[in-house]
Parts: C-alpha cells; sequence; structure tokens
C-alpha cells in the first residue's frame, strides 16, 4: 500500500511534471522565475494551495458532482443526476475562495509566512497548474487519499521546476544572446531544454 | 491607430501579439498542437470564449464593485467554457476527448481574464468585443503556426491529410520525431518571437549586463 502511494508521489513529481511535461502554470512560470527567492515563495504557495485544494475538489466531485453521488440524499431519483458539467465552476469558485482562505488565515496567525508569500498568493488563483490538478483529479478518479498525494506531488514537482529554471536564469543573465531572442526567446528555450531532459523520466515504470 | 476598431483587431495579431509579446496564455499553445486539427478548434474556442466574456463584462462593468470583480469575472468566464465545452461534446466528441483538461483551463487561460481586467472593464461592450476577438486571433496565429510546423514535419500531415510519403509508408520522408513531442513547441515558439522582434525591433528586451569586447592586446592562449 505504502508503495503505491510512493510511485504515484514519485509519478506526479518527476514523469507528469505539472509544468515540464503538462506545461501548465507557464504565465507565472515564466514570469516569476527571474530570481530564485521569488521562485521559492512561489513554488511553496503552490504546493500549499494543491494539497488543500485537490482533495477539497476531491470531496465535492465524489459526493455531490458525480453520476449517482447524490444518492446518500435519499432524493428520488439521486442515481441518474449527473452534475459534473458544473465541475469547472465549482472548481475554480472552490480554488478562489481556499486562496482568500489561506490568506487571511495566514495573515492572523503566520505573518512572517504571510509576508513572504503576499504577493503571490493572490497569483495562484489563475495558476492554470492548481486547476489542472483539479480536473486530472477527476479524470483519472483518484479516492481521497490518492487526491492527497497526488496534489502533494504535483505541487512539489511545479516548485521544483520553477526553482530550477531560476537557478539557470540567473546564469544566463551573463551569458551573450542573440539580439531578438533576449529575455523571453532564450527563456522558450531553456524551458523546452529542460522539458527534454524530464522527457527521459518518461521511460520509468512504476 | 489602436483606436480605430480595425486597430483593435488587427494590433494584437502581430505588433501586440498576447502570446509572443505580453506572455499570456501560453500553457494551452504548448499541449494542444501536435496537430493542426485540434489548435484549430482550440483557438476558435478561445477567441469565443474571450470576445464573449469580454463583452459580458464590460455590459455590467458599472455594476461590479470593485472588491469582488475577480470572482465575477471569474463566474462570467467559466459559465461559458463549460457552454463551450458542452458544445464540443455534443458535436466534436473525437477532439474533445483529445483537449482533455484544456477546455477546462480556458479559464485560467490569462489572455481571457487579462483582457477582461484590462480593457472590459474600461470600455464599451462592442469594443470590448472586438478586443476580445482580436486578442484570440493573434493566439490563434501563434497556435497555427505551432501547429503547422509539429504536425508538417512531425507526422507528415496537416490536418490529418498526408502530403510527406513516410518512409514506414514506402515514401521518402523520415518523420521528425522529435516535432511530435511536447518541447519542440517551445523552440517553435522561440523561433516566433525571434521572428516577431526582428521585424519590430521595439519590442527586444534590453540584456541586463553589456558584455564588453575582448580588450586584451592578445588572443587568450
Amino acid at each position: 500500500m505504502f508503495e503505491y502511494y510512493l510511485s504515484l508521489l514519485v509519478k506526479a513529481v518527476f514523469v507528469e511534471n505539472m509544468a515540464l511535461a503538462f506545461f501548465l502554470g507557464m504565465c507565472t512560470f515564466l514570469a516569476v522565475s527571474k530570481k530564485i527567492e521569488a521562485a521559492l515563495g512561489l513554488g511553496i504557495a503552490v504546493v500549499v494551495v494543491l494539497v488543500i485544494t485537490v482533495p477539497v475538489n476531491n470531496l465535492i466531485y465524489n459526493n455531490l458532482l458525480r453520476e449517482g453521488a447524490l444518492v446518500w440524499t435519499g432524493m428520488e431519483g439521486a442515481e441518474s443526476i449527473d452534475l459534473s458539467f458544473l465541475g469547472y465552476l465549482s472548481y475554480i469558485g472552490v480554488i478562489a475562495a481556499m486562496v482568500q482562505i489561506l490568506e487571511m488565515f495566514l495573515d492572523k496567525f503566520v505573518p512572517a509566512l504571510y509576508n513572504a508569500l503576499g504577493v503571490f498568493l493572490p497569483l495562484i488563483t489563475v495558476n492554470c497548474a492548481i486547476l489542472g490538478a483539479s480536473l486530472f483529479m477527476a479524470e483519472r478518479d483518484y479516492n481521497f487519499a490518492e487526491s492527497v498525494v497526488y496534489g502533494a506531488g504535483a505541487g512539489i514537482g511545479w516548485a521544483l521546476a520553477i526553482v530550477a529554471l531560476a537557478g539557470i536564469r540567473e546564469k544566463l543573465k551573463y551569458s551573450d544572446v542573440p539580439k531578438g531572442l533576449e529575455g523571453l526567446g532564450i527563456t522558450f528555450v531553456t524551458v523546452g531544454l529542460m522539458s527534454l531532459g524530464f522527457m527521459s523520466f518518461s521511460g520509468v515504470q512504476l | 491607430m489602436a483606436d480605430t476598431p480595425k486597430g483593435i483587431l488587427t494590433s494584437p495579431i502581430f505588433a501586440n501579439n498576447p502570446i509572443a509579446l505580453q506572455i499570456l496564455g501560453i500553457c494551452s499553445a504548448l499541449a494542444v498542437t501536435s496537430n493542426l486539427g485540434t489548435a484549430v478548434v482550440m483557438g476558435v474556442a478561445v477567441s469565443l470564449v474571450t470576445a464573449f466574456s469580454s463583452m459580458f463584462i464590460s455590459m455590467i462593468r458599472a455594476h461590479i464593485p470593485n472588491s469582488i470583480r475577480i470572482i465575477v469575472q471569474m463566474t462570467i468566464i467559466a459559465s461559458l467554457v463549460i457552454v463551450v465545452d458542452q458544445l464540443l461534446k455534443a458535436y466534436a466528441y473525437e477532439t474533445s476527448k483529445q483537449l482533455s483538461v484544456f477546455v477546462g483551463l480556458i479559464i485560467t487561460n490569462c489572455i481571457v481574464m487579462g483582457r477582461a481586467e484590462a480593457y472590459a472593464m474600461k470600455n464599451g461592450p462592442a469594443m470590448s468585443f472586438i478586443d476580445g476577438i482580436g486578442n484570440g486571433l493573434g493566439y490563434t496565429v501563434v497556435l497555427l503556426f505551432v501547429g503547422f510546423i509539429r504536425e508538417l514535419f512531425g507526422s507528415g500531415s496537416l490536418f490529418g491529410i498526408q502530403l510527406l510519403e513516410k518512409v514506414n509508408d514506402g515514401g521518402w520522408y523520415l518523420p521528425n520525431g522529435m516535432m511530435l513531442l511536447p518541447p519542440s513547441a517551445f523552440f517553435i515558439i522561440a523561433g516566433f518571437i525571434w521572428l516577431i522582434r526582428t521585424y519590430q525591433p521595439a519590442q527586444n528586451e534590453e540584456a541586463e549586463f553589456k558584455i564588453c569586447p575582448n580588450t586584451q592586446a592578445k588572443e587568450a592562449v
């Protein structure tokens, strides 16, 4: 049992890396990767939000939205109610609410962390890695425990990728890049090469 | 130029491209471009969602309290995406399976949010609609460019029609397997940015450090 969850975690971190295998959260990935400290702060925020939202969305999907999920209410004809088309709306609502609650909670009880993450927390609502993880969770029918592990793995993988990219970009500042490629262009090439490197994990059988 | 309807429609396509200059909406640009068919569907879907969400948000912009505007925008965008998703499932089921979660991810596509926030909150519904279409087109152009190259060189076909005879089928063309892998999209977009910036040097970014010429009298040994 433990091995199964471990392999799910490793798979989510490396083989199915959110940023480098599925290209989710690219906007923030490219915009906030100029400094390692900033990248690390954002990475941690993403891990925290993913670990909370994916399981919460899992509960919502399994107990309210999926076909026949409403049987527990004892309503007549509940087996045939399929609300899964409301998924997008409820996931994004949960994410926005969670981020807001987390922000208030941190502000009140852990001000140090709040100041460190401050700017990045609101950005996370529109980070597609967060919504993507919830959608993958629904598509793959994870149960509650699996969704916790998957959320953690997806977050760690994304954080790892953005910190690595920030490290490369800090060095890249000193290099002589062709005129039109400077800035955004060379970053794309770098991410492409990193993603090519991560492709090698796809052969790993777990 | 940017104030006429025509200017608003055309300027995002090359001069102010959402992907190449504004770094918006890159996620889906990479993941759905391995063949041209899905790229077209995705481009159309994003253009429609951007246009209509901009229009609706612009219509009620005077009534949205500033503190909850993000939630209101999200709700409108998410509802539109649900409509698009259901339409795709009904009329183009195969494509919707290929796009999988990326239809849903239009919600968090920064182009939609970005235009709502930057343009629709300040301008009238008609202009916002045109602005949405224009930015959607700018996105579609990049998608088509990437999809064209990836499908042509990766599998020797366009829209699924075989153009280059593959070696496996007794032809002459040896497909470039890397084009089908996701990383190739990064390289192609980098090339696209390079192309645009060669013709529009104003978009070049300044280097943070100038590399000095070698001032030593002799070549280093």
